[in-house]
């Protein structure tokens, strides 16, 4: 399946819209956790400035989202991992309430309640969690639904390939498999489990060939590029929506950040990420765009201006946004 | 010559594992990141470079099957340390936990030995949301067949953590992020202390009496310890003498240190960082409660905790659930003049 301009165009401007959001955010979070602003002897305060807590950022893990999001529409149910940016900004998630959320505004997605690990847009049907491994159960519901209902919607579950190891990976593609479920399932594997080596966790080397095991379709996408996720996620998201069941897909991808933000990253072999960064999967898309055409210098420029807006306009909204109430934390515990 | 240094509770916690996997070759850890990363809170430092990865055993995400690992390994006479990174994600292996790990021992006529020490991270007050921040340990000593550490400072978490080693029982323990003395994450600095080089051990269901006082008694456990410690301080300007128990362990409980303190001060404030309700702070009420024929007590019992909500995100928000020094000094503050009313 061969993407169109527009998909083409779509793909390039978000993975720069991603990368420019990630890179935003992986700076705004260091405000007040470096010395001297913090307890004495401390490297890095987690806890502290305008977007406390973990963050973990997808920079460089941009095709996956974009390559299988470009498959989907508003119907379609999303449901991403501990490192969900990428995915929700590929699915269309608002940028300022998002990035309310992390600011832990009141005007955020949740108004504070959930924070970057738990984005919730019910209008985009986006979610993510903070488990690792917990996408693929609600993926299968969502599916299960469009089923039920008539629809011709699909669900994705992203996860991480160290997610592929546990119960609820094995559990989710039997039953999506005996149920002929329209989900798609999307690994990530970006080589680590926070610091442990894929080859150190994962008794086989591609975790698409685990389809096997349930009777399902498995592809490996084995370069971390959009075009080539575009073509398995095409190839899967058709099969789903015209009643032909779930697909594993594992895409080869890359992390140029630590685990989470702070992450002295002591397991990377020096300049791993140097390497990494030198087949950046956002300029290589460029050559192809460039090659149709499709993109002069103004154009580019244009593209890159617009993202900058827009992420600027994001966290400017996050900024100025208020706290809220501390005895709203009672609220919503139920419906 | 005994040589004293102070130590964070992370390095603690690591010595005590290091020296205990010195002096017996049964013992091994497994956990995810625990090799070469240290342990995402450093509990194992330093232990892959002296015990290599045959003893220190990095794991798939996989808790079910090394958890369960850790059941089967000990019946087989081995005393397997595992580390479930975070508490919250007990979600994904309890079956494990509950239904085997803490009753097997039982089920079999206590003919099966389970030495396993199960240790997890828990707590919150640095914003990492409700799957991240919970503490979660009177779920676990709510279920029988588990006993249940929670240190709040070095000294005794190396010593809990040897005589947790050296039981023949399958031992929780809890250690709080915010008192592991990371360079990554603000801590109440109390938590560091003076610990001696050679092994020692902290008997289970010894309560500690962190400071002495007469006004009113704070039970506590952990990170908690430190804060009501930062309490008792304030109160104390406005001559108000608390005294706070550290109960460092909840299976078993020291019951005779909290009717010993009460029974004193007449006055029980809890503080705990679980939830509020069907929980530690509950059961504690309730020995109180049922010893009130012999007990006078001069002010109603009154209990901190996370109000029944899921740890919220923002700080603001987090800040009002988790209770702080300050929640601490005006309910001990309450209770004073609650007997000053009675008085007048």
């Amino acid at each position: 399946m061969e993407p169109t301009s527009g998909q083409l165009m779509w793909m390039y401007e978000t993975m720069i819209l991603i990368r420019e959001y990630e890179e935003t955010m992986a700076k705004v979070y260091l405000e007040g956790k470096l010395p001297p602003e913090i307890q004495k002897g401390l490297a890095f305060d987690i806890g502290s400035g305008p977007v406390p807590g973990e963050m973990h950022l997808s920079a460089g893990q941009e095709p996956v989202a974009v390559g299988v999001c470009a498959h989907l529409r508003k119907e379609d149910t999303v449901v991403g991992t501990h490192r969900p940016h990428h995915f929700a900004i590929a699915k269309g998630v608002p940028l300022d309430r998002m990035t309310a959320e992390m600011f832990g505004k009141a005007t955020g997605l949740s108004s504070g309640k959930g924070g970057h690990m738990h984005l919730f847009d019910p209008e985009h049907k986006f979610s993510c969690s903070g488990i690792v491994g917990a996408s693929m159960p609600p993926a299968c519901g969502a599916a299960l639904a469009s089923k039920k209902a008539g629809k011709d919607w699909v669900a994705v579950a992203f996860f991480g390939e160290g997610a592929a190891n546990q119960g609820a990976f094995h559990e989710s593609l039997n039953l999506a498999a005996l149920w002929k479920l329209p989900v798609v399932f999307v690994c990530e594997d970006n080589k680590y489990g926070i610091s442990v080596d894929k080859v150190h966790s994962t008794s086989i080397r591609s975790n698409a060939d685990r389809a096997v095991a349930y009777g399902v379709p498995g592809i490996a996408v084995t370069r971390n590029d959009a075009l080539e996720v575009f073509k398995a996620a095409g190839e899967a998201v058709a099969r789903a929506r015209s009643g032909g069941g779930p697909t594993l897909i594992e895409v080869k991808t890359d992390r140029y950040m630590g685990h989470f933000q702070g992450d002295a990253e002591v397991y990377r072999p020096k300049g791993e990420v140097g390497e990494l960064r030198k087949s950046d999967p956002i300029p290589a898309l460029g050559v192809v765009l460039r090659a149709r055409g499709m993109l002069k210098e103004d154009k580019e420029a244009a593209v890159r201006q617009e993202a900058h807006e827009r992420v600027t306009k994001a966290f400017e909204f996050a900024r100025r946004s208020p706290y809220p109430e501390p005895a709203q934390a009672l609220e919503h515990v139920f419906a | 010559m005994t040589t004293v240094r102070k130590l964070t509770m992370a390095q603690a916690i690591a010595e005590a594992i290091g020296q205990e996997m010195e002096r017996d070759p049964k013992v091994f850890v497994m956990g995810e990141d625990i090799a070469g990363y240290g342990g995402i809170f450093g509990a194992t430092g330093g232990l892959l470079q002296r015990f290599g990865e045959e003893r220190i055993m990095d794991t798939p995400i996989s808790e079910t099957a090394f958890i369960g690992a850790a059941t089967g390994a000990a019946a087989e006479g081995f005393r397997p340390i595992v580390e479930l990174m975070f508490v919250d994600f007990f979600g994904v292996c309890m079956d494990q936990i509950y239904n085997h790990l803490a009753k097997n021992t039982y089920m079999s006529g206590g003919n099966v030995h389970l030495p396993v020490v199960l240790m997890t991270a828990i707590g919150g007050g640095y914003n990492d949301a409700a799957q991240h921040s919970q503490c979660l340990y009177s779920v676990f000593a709510h279920v029988p067949g588990l006993k249940v550490v929670v240190p709040s400072n070095a000294y005794d978490a190396k010593g809990l953590m040897i005589q947790a080693i050296r039981d023949d029982n399958p031992v929780m323990y809890f250690f709080h992020k915010g008192i592991m003395g990371l360079p990554w994450m603000a801590y109440l600095e109390g938590s560091s202390n003076d610990v001696p080089q050679e092994a020692y051990t902290v008997p289970f269901g010894e309560a500690r009496i962190a400071r002495e006082g007469k006004d009113v008694t704070i039970v506590s456990l952990s990170q908690m310890v430190q804060k009501a410690l930062l309490a008792a301080a304030e109160l104390q300007k406005e001559g108000i003498s608390a005294e706070v128990i550290d109960l460092r362990t909840l299976v078993p409980l020291d019951v005779n240190a909290v009717v010993r303190s009460v029974t004193k001060t007449g006055r029980l404030l809890v503080a705990d960082e679980d939830y509020l309700n069907f929980g530690l702070s509950g059961e504690i009420a309730a020995l109180i409660a049922e010893r009130l024929d012999t007990i006078t007590l001069k002010s109603p019992v009154r209990r901190l905790g996370v109000p029944g909500v899921p740890i919220p995100y923002s700080r603001p928000l987090e800040r009002f659930a988790i209770p702080q020094v300050k929640n601490i000094i005006d309910t001990c503050r309450g209770m004073m003049e609650k007997k000053l009313e009675k008085a007048a």
